[in-house]
């Protein structure tokens, strides 16, 4: 530590050269010396002068507790203490000062400038903090393609962060502005509001996406009172509409509001406004195509889903649709079942598969299920049907193929009676009351490859108790097992229905569904449908609903 | 009180009811005790649903068909939806929207199907997905309708993992996930494990759970599947579970070696030895997956009882943890897991616990 035990004019000099300002200052607070530095920097500051005079309140004060803490030590016999550094402003600038005690109980105050250091560490702060938020922005964002979620949480994370209200708006639906509004620190609410955008200047541009605008301040006054959500109290003192640049076309608007007790919006937190809006327009305007893809995609896809059966004129009848792809609803495997037009005429069912899954298959399954409804006129001529179908699909541009089973179904006392019609598909199976399964022989040409087909059916009687299963080959075809590669094949599904005996229609669909899926374990496989047709047990009409007709879709 | 008594005769007709697969007159006498003012809630959480349980209980103990207990359920569903059109069933919703779902390959829609309509009744928008939802199509339905929380049910142990799929990714949206059913093990332990928001016992719990509400899963950390189950880096749980096919094959094989009566095994019976050894590596893995040894010797001694109540000596199970020690010999944590419950074996050669909802 430097001692001194008098300032000597080599000592002073010294201190000229130092490229800090230095001051010195006794007990009393009397500045004893100082550089030139020193003497720039605090105006007034001369030997004589006292610091509580020349010197920024921080450093008098540190100066006071400097020669307190010495004083203290020495009456303590303990050796000097080590002085903690002070900082604080000096006109616009920062400073650090460093104090050592001479020996007589002065204090020496080295007077370090870190104004840029401080403005750096601030910025850098600053800077972390954004990005912080930006990544939490993003995740949050990013994690939900639901319209109205993403609205209300970008209005949410907008209040909490750039202002004490923020609003979202997206363009006009059915003639309505859907609005998000939020209040710093509670849950968004969420409208839909009849409004004119041009009533705020600024929010039809914005909404348009164009011309380009940059963000907009506005004259509170001019807010329209849809815009300000219930729970905010105080007065607005700054507005500004930001859009919402969404992919290509424009997501929204953003309208940041701050109540007049805060700082107006500065330069830099508009451009950081405008960051936030670009991720927020970005998630916006996924969420937005998605929910119209997804709006498309259910309406297309609505006459290709299976339908979801009931009993039909007392006949049991239950199907289960598993399509190929874990994430698809539909897939080349259909069925059908088409009430007869009179109780004594037979219900006609259907079950099929195209060749191929996905989409594409299911398109054409499409085709197919239409071709034959338009044939229902002619449904008790199942030969006919088909070779018209044929025809059909022979002019066709798909190139496809298709294997299918025609069902005649009628009850007749408590009995079910089934023609059936198969054209190149596997063999409809039988479960008896006892367990027994059989075969039924029907077979014919597949449909859609050669212009001639020929097809023969088959006819059998169900008593109560007994089920009769039409399957696609995705059941016998699935691989699994404990082995992991081993085909389920026909003689396991035989073995499973035979289990199934004198189980209602939908219980036969669950349990074979189920056995096949356990088979199949997360292994891939084609798509599997199966169609259950059962005589109800007599005491066993319908509690709920006998008399419902025709197709539904799900 | 007279109602209380009525409750259980009501239970004791309706268990007749549907045992003798008369629909007909089951939805007559749940909708006459409707019209007699008892309560939807009530019918369905006091008298369908302990008959319901008790269908199961009876053909886990083989006193009912397979077929019985299909049909029993099936007519228990059909009463379920009849109730739900009955005037003292019929409730606007006031509280928000859940959705409710079975995960992927669990068959059981039952206990699903029973908080739905309790969730119905106590005001909720209710969307019921039904059973076995592959994820995906649960995702794309909470973008497409955005619903408040998600309740998920699953049964059996084994599809813990495909669970915690499935929490994770409703959270992952920002959607918080109730789940229930006894593959969360007792008091919920898995649900919490796997980092449920919530869990409940039965259908009224969760419909209390969430009336108080379920705080959001926080987005902004983009917390990860991994985070939960930090153990799975040892890669020991998809090493495993890969190699399923191959470890029930080498199994097979070797025990045979071991007991000789399996040389005039049926290829039926075979088919059913190869299966019990795959529902043992099964359990393993997800005892792995869950790093819970409990989970696995639970389910050994559970089934050591079944193969007694079967006449089949439990010794075979023996020489299959045995082989699997062997072949797994390098993964510390399964020769830990395997250690456990051949000891557990030993010591309790019966007990009687709650089956680990495992088809035999």
């Amino acid at each position: 530590m430097a001692s001194t035990k008098s300032t000597s004019p080599a000592q002073s000099r010294l201190w000229d050269l130092a490229p800090y300002p230095v001051i010195l200052a006794d007990e009393a607070g009397t500045v004893a010396e100082l550089n030139d530095a020193a003497g720039h920097l605090l105006k007034g500051a001369a030997p004589g002068a006292n610091l509580l005079d020349v010197a920024p309140a921080w450093l008098a004060q540190a100066h006071q507790e400097a020669i307190l803490r010495t004083r203290l030590a020495a009456q303590g016999t303990r050796k000097p203490p080590v002085l903690a550094s002070v900082s604080g402003r000096i006109a616009a600038y920062s400073f650090e000062a460093h104090p050592t005690v001479t020996q007589d109980g002065s204090v020496v105050w080295w007077l370090i400038d870190d104004t840029d250091r401080r403005l750096a560490e601030e910025a850098l702060a600053t800077e972390r903090e954004r990005t912080t938020f930006l990544a939490e922005a993003s995740n949050v964002l990013l994690a939900s393609l639901n319209t109205d979620r993403c609205m209300a949480t970008t209005a949410q994370l907008a209040a909490e962060y750039l202002a004490d209200v923020a609003i979202v708006i997206t363009p006009v639906s059915n003639g309505k502005l859907p609005v998000a509004r939020a209040v710093a620190g509670q849950e968004a609410d969420r409208a839909l509001v009849v409004a004119d955008p041009s009533d705020l200047p600024g929010l039809g541009e914005a909404l348009q996406g164009f011309p380009p605008v940059p963000s907009r301040w506005i004259d509170p006054a001019a807010l329209p009172a849809w815009v300000i959500p219930q729970g905010f109290g105080s007065t607005i003192g700054s507005v500004v509409v930001t859009p919402l640049p969404g992919h290509g076309v424009p997501a929204g608007a953003l309208i940041l509001l701050r109540g007049t007790e805060r700082a107006q919006f500065n330069e830099n937190e508009e451009v950081f406004a405008r960051l936030f809006a670009a991720r927020a327009g970005a998630a916006l305007s996924a969420a937005r195509l998605y929910s119209e893809q997804s709006a498309i995609t259910q309406t297309l896809m609505r006459d290709l889903l299976p339908p979801s059966l009931q009993r039909v004129e007392g006949v049991e009848i239950a199907g289960g649709y598993r399509p190929a792809g874990e994430a698809e609803r539909v897939g080349g495997d259909f069925y059908d079942v088409h009430p007869g037009s009179s109780g004594q005429d037979p219900s006609l069912v259907i079950l099929g598969d195209v060749c191929g899954k996905g989409l594409e298959a299911a398109v054409l399954t499409g085709k197919i299920r239409n071709t034959l409804q338009a044939l229902l006129p002619m449904a008790d001529d199942h030969q006919r049907m088909l070779r018209l179908l044929n025809g059909a699909l022979l002019t066709s541009h798909h190139t496809r193929f298709a294997t299918l089973v025609l069902a005649s179904v009628r009850r007749s006392e408590n009995e079910v009676r089934l023609r059936l019609t198969s054209a190149g598909h596997p063999y409809p199976l039988v479960v008896r009351r006892d367990g027994s399964v059989e075969e039924v022989h029907t077979h014919g040409s597949l449909i859609g490859v050669l212009p001639a087909i020929e097809a023969h059916s088959a006819e059998t009687v169900l008593r109560p108790g007994d089920t009769c299963l039409l399957y696609t080959d995705g059941f016998t075809e699935a691989r699994g097992g404990p082995l992991g590669d081993e085909l389920f094949g026909e003689e396991r599904l035989r073995q499973a229905l035979s289990g199934c005996a004198d189980m209602p229609a939908g219980a036969v669909v669950d349990r074979i569904q189920m056995l096949a899926s356990q088979w199949l374990r997360d292994g891939p496989h084609d798509d599997m449908a199966l169609l259950a047709i059962s005589a109800p047990h007599t005491n066993h009409l319908s509690a709920v609903d006998g008399t419902t007709r025709g197709r539904y879709t799900a | 009180m007279n109602t209380t008594t009525s409750t259980e005769t009501r239970r004791d007709l309706l268990w007749a009811a549907v045992t003798s697969r008369d629909e007909h007159r089951a939805a007559d006498l749940v909708l006459a005790a409707l019209d007699e003012g008892l309560d939807a809630e009530t019918a369905l959480m006091d008298l369908i649903a302990p008959v319901q349980a008790r269908v199961g209980s009876e053909w886990a103990v083989n006193r009912l068909s397979v077929a019985q207990e299909h049909a029993a359920s099936a007519i228990t569903e059909r009463i379920i939806a009849a109730l739900a059109h009955h005037p003292a069933a019929r409730v606007p919703p006031t509280l928000g929207r859940v959705t409710v779902a079975c995960v992927d390959q669990e068959w059981h829609s039952l206990p699903a199907r029973l908080l739905a309509e309790v969730l119905t009744l106590r005001g909720w928008q209710v969307d019921f997905l039904g059973a076995q939802v592959p994820t995906p199509h649960l995702i794309a339905h909470l973008h497409n309708i955005g619903a408040d929380a998600v309740a998920l049910s699953s049964s059996v142990p084994t599809r813990l993992p495909t669970a915690h799929a499935a929490i994770t990714a409703c959270q992952a949206i920002g959607v918080p996930v109730l789940v229930g059913g006894a593959a969360f093990g007792p008091g919920g332990r898995y649900a919490r494990l796997l980092g449920a928001d919530a869990w409940a016992p039965d259908a009224r719990a969760a419909a209390h759970r969430l009336a108080e509400g379920i705080p959001a899963p926080s987005l902004a950390t983009g917390r990860q599947q991994i985070d939960d189950l930090p153990h799975l880096a040892d890669q020991e749980y998809t090493l495993v579970a890969r190699n399923r096919a191959q470890l029930v094959r080498e199994v097979l094989t070797r025990i045979e070696d071991r007991l000789p009566a399996m040389a005039a095994y049926t290829a039926q019976q075979r088919e059913r030895t190869a299966e019990d050894i795959a529902h043992i590596v099964d359990f393993l893995t997800v005892a792995l997956y869950t790093d819970d040894s409990g989970l696995f010797t639970t389910f050994i001694t559970w089934t050591a009882d079944i193969l007694t109540a079967r006449d089949v000596p439990a010794r075979s199970l023996h020489p299959a943890l045995e082989i699997l020690a062997d072949e797994l010999k390098d993964f510390p944590r399964s020769t830990l897991l395997l250690g456990q419950a051949r000891s557990a074996l030993e010591l309790a050669p019966s007990t009687t616990g709650t089956p680990p909802g495992v088809h035999v």
